[in-house]
């Protein structure tokens, strides 16, 4: 880092933490709304480049010290899991269940297993991704 | 009332846009062309926000949101590519 661009910067400490809880809003709020894990993973991937873009390669590797490829393994167990949670239960591959939960805060709320399905996408997103914008960013 | 105010300013939003893409098409310098880019996002966000006001819903804002965020990296990436020549530095390759 050897110039010294303080407007990027000091954008940047704010910024990416906007990017960021609109992608947790984003990813929440899909189902019922437009969002999903597929939008707010390609938004999460968009903060994350916003942060290679103002420091250099080493500096945000040093400061998030993910490996993504096992990120993305994670993600597609996630979905594996989901997916599968209908043949331990005896129903069909695939199968959806939800139901309401009355929860502290929230109130009555509904939950289904396609949230965990969604976490997994959004993981294998955001993996994909950062894996696909460091092997060309990195490559000189 | 309402309605016929916001149609008036999405016409000249309309036209606005309109000289944009020509000063895309033409600019002289790249850096003319960035701003034209970076400015055609901002009047699509107006635009968007001026429908969201005429069929009465606030399912648009999100997409104001990330058209903002999407228009904010894309200039930055320009803006950086125009002044240092590439996009990610790489300190470990000096």
């Amino acid at each position: 880092m050897n110039q010294n661009n303080v407007i990027l910067n000091t954008l940047t400490y704010v910024v990416f933490f906007m990017i960021f809880l609109f992608s947790i809003h984003i990813f929440l709020a899909g189902h019922f709304a437009p969002g999903g894990g597929f939008v707010g993973g390609l938004l999460m991937a968009s903060g994350l480049l916003l942060l290679y873009v103002t420091f250099d390669l080493e500096t945000v590797r040093k400061m998030l010290p993910i490996n993504y490829s096992i990120l993305v393994a994670i993600g597609l167990l996630f979905a594996l899991g989901t997916a599968s949670i209908g043949l331990v239960a005896g129903d069909a591959f695939f199968t959806h269940y939800f139901n309401h939960f009355q929860l502290p805060l929230l109130g009555d709320s509904e939950l289904h297993t396609a949230m965990l399905f969604d976490t997994g996408v959004y993981l294998v997103v955001v993996g994909v991704t950062m894996m696909i914008i460091e092997s060309i960013g990195g490559d000189q | 009332m309402i309605f016929g105010v916001m149609i008036i300013c999405s016409i000249v939003i309309g036209i606005s846009l309109l000289l944009l893409v020509l000063r895309l098409l033409k600019g002289p310098t790249t850096i003319d062309r960035v701003i034209a880019l970076d400015a055609i996002g901002v009047s699509l966000i107006g635009l968007i926000g001026i429908f969201s006001i005429i069929v009465d819903t606030a399912f648009y804002v999100e997409i104001i949101l990330l058209l903002a965020v999407l228009s904010f990296i894309g200039t930055i990436s320009f803006a950086k590519f125009l002044e240092k020549g590439k996009i990610i530095d790489d300190s470990s390759k000096k």
